[in-house]
């Protein structure tokens, strides 16, 4: 099937406009008789369903969390970006647009990406009249700070917890809809197959975790808003739960899956500390607003901290991208991170971590505060007890959080960090409407490929959740379901809906019956272990294609050894694991293969074999110059289809921080 | 930080479903680090119970940093254990030492009733969000958001309430299973706002009726669901709670 993203025709900065003004309606009446199934409760997923239920769809959500307002987008911490120009700095929709593409190393849709810049201000107005507590200035205004890949402030936050008060807003909305009437709510589900009646997506099978049953769903469309699929790494800032089999599913149903090797590895993780670690935690990209990041100069220099002079010491992002400084996208934060680590200049006992300084800023605002006080010659002790204060009004959580996990006290020491795998830019394709390759199926949020390119820019996952689920796809279900107002609910006896269902209970049945000796667990450990190694920071071909021989040795392993005890009739935490993993396996593979296919390195997919002279990823416009969309056909079988991106308005040139 | 391993004894409460009637488990764990998180040490122990063909220990986690609320454990009595606003997840297993015995129950209230194991329902705090946990604006009639400023200090005491992550240890160690702690939070959330105000009085009294109704028990201000709240929110917000209430059913405004 020849792939076409329904990019409107006209001016880059009318599309979105022209778009709107001319979708397909569905009136109200026949609105109440259109089903939608959502899965996923994060920020795609609640707004969504939020708003779905307010226009009048009869919308069921699904999660597999206890309840709508755990789902992992409410652990994303420094901020929201938005194009409002608060702070007078010169930006606009289209430097938003700009960064975005830039920063995604020009691997990303345009006109998707402008539609997100053009909606961005919208978000945190409706954020606000939800009463989402958003950080503010004295006189009574939105206060807004920096984030990597940019010259301006743009992100709005609450504390470290922005994604939490975010969410909170989106779960509340949806939580009256469900007091309404207007949202049925399925927690504790795990969707486990999509339903395809004559080629459309019709329904889901579900399974109650709790009760053990599997269930059959209807929907006149199917939504999938899942998160994203770090977890392949068994490592990573992900939540435990978070997990690839919502769109795994739409993907051997029929859904391309979009770029899968676009993986983010965020800078700023508190390191690991040994083979029990069974996640990582992230330090928001935001305390590279204030923290300065070094290393000794000297190759294994054991000395603290402290002990160890400035002119000893190598600030080597100021020093390599003196424009942006500390404030380089992610990829190049990290890529800079493990060079140094690997030349020997790491710190910590394991030498794989850097510090975060926050020694500079402590000072330099204390010696504000005091200026405030009237004192223009403070003690330095003075100027940091004050500093400090400052400091934790800013990033308390944070550092308490630092503290809890490592027992160390990050005001008086740095903090180490090093990187970690985050976010996945790659997902299901979709095309501008946000629908798969399957009719009906759609995919928001992290679970899609489309907004950032090979990376993203932080601040940018939230402003993408809500972009999609409070103002893009309340517009294009509506040009979908304007055709399907005749189509009567199809009664879940349908032999589809039957088939589905014994498919889903015979792999069930399938893997219950294993009765092995390894842990489910463990299994995952070692496929997190060939990724992270193999199609990790740095990938070749060499690697990949061990990798993908691995990893197909490991499926074997675990379709014929893995343990999992208990029964299927109930709450059982490890068939719901055995499942995921399952999936993850199979994901594992393609990701290798992604990767080998794409010789060149972009944004957070770096080949070793390309490169330029300063060590900085080099693309080959020439040759990858598209998104790879990924066909299933059959285990280990996949057939790759190409979406030429063709840039209107950017002009992909090397990306440059210096 | 020097880092040491241990031997530790655990007595986990195991139950196999709602109708079960559950009981003490005895468990020896060895060689557990002080790096650990207290979650992680449960890995390892069920790591063991898979591998001597037993059933792993169910229980509630999914961040793991302390911000989803999914964690729940009461443990040697107090819900989240020893460390002050500290979630299960985020306890690390410094704060044990070779030898100790640990006592670990699931959530333990009416509206709260046990799934499996230490996994408790708490959709009852879903419900109560239902009954006007909000304010009542659809997508899309939102104005630009600096025409509202919105005094600083209000703001932050707004989201200071907001930061409650629906955990429900306040409810686990009040002796009555209040749920006031919770509920407040997210009155005093809203209430703090002027955006929450048309719906003031409604929201209080609403909520407060569906606490009730989910057999919550009353406040009787022992506060220790201030002391065990891992999100540090206060008992002040209990008493504009109950101000505002006072307000709302004095005042006839309309409901
Ligand atoms: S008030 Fe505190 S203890 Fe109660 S649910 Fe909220 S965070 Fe948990
Ligand atoms: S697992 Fe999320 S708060 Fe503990």
């Amino acid at each position: 099937m020849p792939l076409n993203s329904k990019i409107p025709a006209g001016q880059m900065a009318q599309k979105w406009t022209d778009y709107k003004d001319h979708c397909k309606l569905v009136n109200p009446a026949n609105k109440r008789n259109i089903e939608v199934i959502i899965v996923g409760t994060g920020l795609a997923g609640a707004s969504a369903a939020a708003s779905l239920g307010e226009m009048g769809y009869k919308v069921k959500a699904f999660c597999f969390q206890d309840s709508a307002r755990r789902a992992h987008s409410i652990a994303a911490q420094g901020g929201i970006n938005a194009a409002k120009n608060y702070q007078n700095d010169g930006d606009s929709t289209f430097r938003l647009f700009y960064d975005t593409i830039k920063g995604g190393d020009y691997r990303a849709r345009e006109a998707n990406v402008h539609r997100l810049a053009e909606v961005s201000a919208n978000i945190i107005d409706q954020c606000v009249a939800q009463g989402v507590p958003f950080a503010r200035e004295y006189g009574g205004l939105l206060s807004n700070r920096s984030f990597g890949g940019t010259q301006v402030q743009r992100t709005f936050y609450a504390a470290g917890q922005t994604g939490q008060q975010l969410l909170i807003g989106a779960y509340q909305a949806l939580e009256r809809q469900i007091a309404l009437g207007n949202v049925t709510m399925y927690d504790r589900h795990e969707m486990l197959d999509i339903v395809k009646i004559d080629g459309k997506a019709r329904g889901i099978i579900a399974r109650d975790l709790v009760s053990g049953k599997l269930e059959r769903h209807f929907g006149h469309a199917v939504l999938l808003a899942s998160g994203g699929y770090g977890n392949v790494f068994y490592l990573s800032t992900n939540a435990m739960g978070s997990n690839v089999t919502a769109a795994w599913k739409a993907h051997k149903k029929g859904a391309y899956f979009g770029n899968p090797c676009y993986t983010q590895i965020h800078p700023t993780c508190i390191p690991v500390s040994g083979d029990h670690q069974s996640k990582l935690t992230l330090m928001s990209e935001s305390l590279r607003n204030d923290g300065r990041i070094w290393v000794p100069k000297k190759q294994n220099d054991t000395r603290k901290a402290k002990d160890i002079p400035e002119d000893e010491r190598d600030y080597y992002l100021e020093r390599r991208y003196p424009a942006f400084g500390n404030l380089v996208p992610r990829d190049v934060a990290s890529r800079a991170a493990k060079e140094r680590c690997d030349a020997g200049y790491g710190v910590g006992t394991s030498k794989q971590a850097v510090f975060l300084d926050f020694a500079a800023a402590i000072e330099r605002y204390g010696r504000i505060e005091c200026n405030k006080q009237g004192d223009h010659n403070p003690a330095l002790d003075k100027a940091i007890t004050l500093g400090k204060e400052v400091v934790k009004e800013k990033y308390g959580n944070l550092f308490d959080m630092y503290e809890k996990i490592t027992g160390e006290n990050p005001y008086e020491m740095p903090m180490r960090i090093y990187p970690a795998v985050h976010y996945t830019m790659g997902g299901i394709w979709v095309d501008y409407e946000l629908m798969t390759t399957v009719p009906g199926l759609y995919a928001l949020g992290e679970a899609n490929f489309s907004d950032h390119g090979a990376n993203r820019l932080g601040a940018s996952a939230l402003m993408q959740g809500l972009a999609d689920g409070y103002f893009v796809i309340p517009y294009t279900i509506g040009n979908y379901l304007a055709d399907d107002i005749r189509t009567k609910a199809i009664p879940t006896d349908h032999p589809e809906f039957v088939k589905a269902e014994q498919e889903v209970a015979d792999r069930i049945n399938k893997l219950m019956s294993i009765q092995g000796t390894e842990s489910v667990e463990s299994m995952h450990k070692r496929l997190g272990k060939i990724m992270w190694e193999k199609c990790g920071m740095a990938r070749n071909a060499k690697g990949l294609q061990e990798a993908i021989t691995e990893i197909q040795a490991l499926r074997k392993e675990f379709w014929s050894n893995v343990r999992i005890p208990g029964s299927a009739d109930g709450m059982n935490t490890e068939l719901d694991k055995a499942n995921r993993v399952a999936d993850f396996i199979e994901l594992g593979e393609l990701m290798c293969k992604d990767a080998l296919n794409r010789e060149e390195s972009c944004g957070g997919h770096f080949r070793e074999e390309s490169q330029t002279d300063e060590g900085e990823a080099k693309r080959d416009d020439e040759k990858f110059m598209y998104v790879s969309a990924w066909e299933y056909k059959d285990i280990s079988n996949w057939e790759l289809h190409k979406e030429a991106l063709d840039y209107e308005i950017m002009h992909p040139t090397q990306r440059s921080y210096k | 930080m020097e880092h040491y391993n241990m031997n530790l004894t655990l007595k986990v409460w195991r139950q196999k479903n709602a109708q079960d009637k559950g009981g003490f488990e005895t468990y020896q764990v060895k060689d557990i680090s002080s790096e650990m998180s207290f979650l992680e040490m449960f890995d390892v122990l069920n790591e063991q119970l898979i591998n001597e063909g037993k059933e792993p220990i169910t229980f509630d986690h999914d961040c793991r940093e302390g911000i989803c609320g999914a964690c729940s454990m009461h443990i040697n009595g107090q819900a989240h254990g020893p460390w002050a606003q500290t979630t299960t997840c985020q306890l690390h297993m410094r704060a044990y030492k070779d030898g100790d015995t640990i006592v670990v129950e699931p959530w333990r209230a009416k509206a709260f009733p046990v799934i499996k194991d230490l996994m408790v329902d708490r959709r009852a705090f879903d419900r109560i969000i239902q009954a006007g946990g909000y304010i009542s604006v659809d997508t899309g009639n939102a104005q630009d958001a600096n025409n509202l400023p919105i005094n600083k200090d209000k703001a932050d005491e707004s989201f200071a309430a907001a930061a409650c992550i629906g955990c429900g240890a306040c409810v686990a160690s009040c002796k009555n299973s209040s749920a006031m702690l919770f509920l407040s939070a997210k009155v005093a959330h809203l209430a703090l706002l002027p955006q929450g105000e048309p719906e003031r009085m409604s929201r209080v009294t609403n909520m407060v009726d569906q606490m009730d109704k989910e057999g919550f028990g009353s406040c009787t201000n022992t506060e220790a669901c201030e002391a065990e709240c891992p999100k540090g929110i206060s008992v002040q917000n209990i008493r504009r709670l109950n101000s505002e209430y006072i307000r709302s059913v004095f005042s006839g405004d309309d409901k």
